[in-house]
């Protein structure tokens, strides 16, 4: 018999279903980049560094009328169990992409024209909800780079397990669980800025996932803010 | 090239129209054509308005991924052709065309439209790879929808080819007679994937190539008869829960006309 992912209401890890797992968020922790964030969501780690607004290389990429935000999302390669092989994969394209359609919403690009923003995530140690962690580490460092923003974008995933409905999936729940859907969150115009789903829901099922996305990207947006604070209040 | 403001099909939105009088949630015209690359285990060519996409089936014989040994392998990709569009650039795939095919393959896959189990020859060792490989002829807009559709009109019109298999001593040597073409592939679900677009706050069905420039957000949702299968919001932009609702619902209903289009 295998072993069971959810037993009386309590998940592996001991977390209830609607729970998100121990959180650590930093801001400004590296020297150089212009602005820095660590986010840890249980073994999940990403570290975040922006340069700029600055000018753009190579030139042609360069737009008249606004700035561009250049995004990566990396892996590293001792960051999974089997070694992940390094440089870009078709995954972390995509996830670098659509990355950056989420954060560009709450971003004033065409304040600064012809500049570029570039900003790298990187994946220290993955356990699920990657993308997750790499765009709330990135939110932090783009307001701690002092780049003027609408609002933090807050992320978090939720998953149908063994039929449960959860917050947050982590370890065998990904690897095992039925249905997988990150989303991030503008909670000042309530809007989903980032939106993906693997796994077969009802109509009902997607809206009782959506809600409780809500409710943990809103637990995560208020530790974004206090790492921002904490880090202004040693200054 | 012609191309429109986006402030004016956002106005229009504004008043419940748009650029080529559709209603909101009116497709263009959509045309499946099977079979058109003999060589080719599976083929379909769509046409959706002005967009045209062609999915051609190839299969081969190989090792299936540790972790699943007795599945078959389904590998999907697409090329943007430089003349299908001014913006398009030779070169290797990137992060558009990227994105394109791994949202293909995540409503075909999520779907469980292939049994993979089926595909399988010999545990452990040896499977049926699916290639669906995708080009882009012409850009007019939503390629998601016109390469999904492509892509289960090409699965489904695809036949294995013969499969010889020799033992010589202890080995087995597998031989694959391509002019020989014999049962359907095991296609379950018949996946459509519905891409709708926000402008001006509105909510509108298959965007046109001058709508895409003028979008706050587009969600694709792959569906089968009840159930959503996969979905990518692309786009930077954003949507309300009771937006992504609307789209969910709207969705299934869509997907079952087009469904009704696959033969």
């Amino acid at each position: 018999m295998e072993q069971k992912l959810i037993v009386d209401g309590k998940r592996l890890d001991g977390r209830a279903l609607d729970q998100l797992r121990p959180i650590e968020a930093r801001a400004g922790v590296l020297k150089n980049a212009n602005g820095s964030a660590y986010f840890r969501i249980g073994k999940t780690i990403a570290v975040a560094g922006i340069f700029g607004p600055r000018e753009v290389h190579p030139k042609h990429m360069e737009e008249a009328e606004t700035a561009i935000l250049r995004c990566k999302y990396n892996m590293a390669s001792f960051s999974t169990t089997e070694r992940n092989r390094p440089g870009p994969s078709r995954r972390s394209k995509e996830i670098s992409k659509v990355m950056r359609e989420a954060l560009m919403p709450v971003l004033f690009l065409e304040n600064f024209p012809k500049s570029a923003i570039d900003l790298h995530v990187e994946i220290l140690q993955a356990d699920a909800s990657t993308r997750c962690a790499a765009i709330n580490a990135a939110s932090i460092a783009l307001a701690d780079a002092g780049i003027p923003m609408k609002d933090l974008i807050a992320s978090c995933s939720v998953g149908i397990v063994e039929g449960h409905i959860v917050l947050d999936v982590a370890g065998k729940e990904d690897t095992e669980g039925d249905v997988d859907l990150p989303i991030a969150y503008y909670p000042k115009r309530d809007l989903i800025t980032l939106l993906q789903m693997d796994g077969m829901v009802t109509k009902e099922q997607l809206k009782q996932l959506l809600e409780l996305a809500k409710k943990g990207a809103m637990k995560i947006y208020e530790i974004q803010r206090q790492a921002l604070k904490s880090k202004y209040m040693e200054e | 090239m012609i191309s429109i403001d986006p402030d004016v099909i956002k106005e229009l939105a504004d008043k419940g129209l748009r650029i080529d009088r559709r209603a909101f949630d009116e497709y263009r015209p959509i045309k499946i054509e099977t079979g058109v690359i003999e060589k080719a285990e599976g083929s379909a060519k769509v046409e959706l308005g002005g967009t045209k996409v062609i999915a051609g089936v190839k299969m081969e014989v190989g090792e299936p991924f540790p972790d699943s040994p007795d599945e078959g392998v389904l590998i999907t990709n697409a090329e943007f052709l430089a003349f299908a569009h001014q913006e398009f650039e030779e070169g290797p795939p990137n992060e558009d065309s990227i994105e394109l095919a791994r949202v293909v393959d995540r409503a075909i896959r999520e779907s469980k439209a292939i049994n993979f189990k089926k595909l399988c020859i010999e545990e452990g060792k040896k499977v049926w790879m699916i290639f669906i490989d995708i080009d882009i002829l012409d850009h007019d807009g939503n390629l998601i929808d016109a390469a999904s559709l492509a892509a289960i009109a090409a699965l489904l019109n695809a036949k294995f080819p013969k499969l010889e298999i020799v033992e010589e001593g202890d080995e087995k040597k597998y031989t694959i007679d391509y002019e020989q073409k014999t049962d359907p592939l095991p296609i379950e679900q018949r996946p459509i994937t519905i891409t709708a677009a926000k402008i001006n706050g509105k909510i509108l069905l298959d965007p046109n190539i001058a709508e895409e420039s003028a979008v706050e957000g587009e969600v694709s949702m792959g569906v089968t008869d009840n159930m959503i299968a996969s979905i990518q919001k692309s786009s930077p932009g954003g949507f309300t829960i009771e937006e992504i609702n609307r789209i969910a619902e709207i969705s299934l209903k869509k997907a079952a006309e087009i469904r009704g289009l696959l033969k």
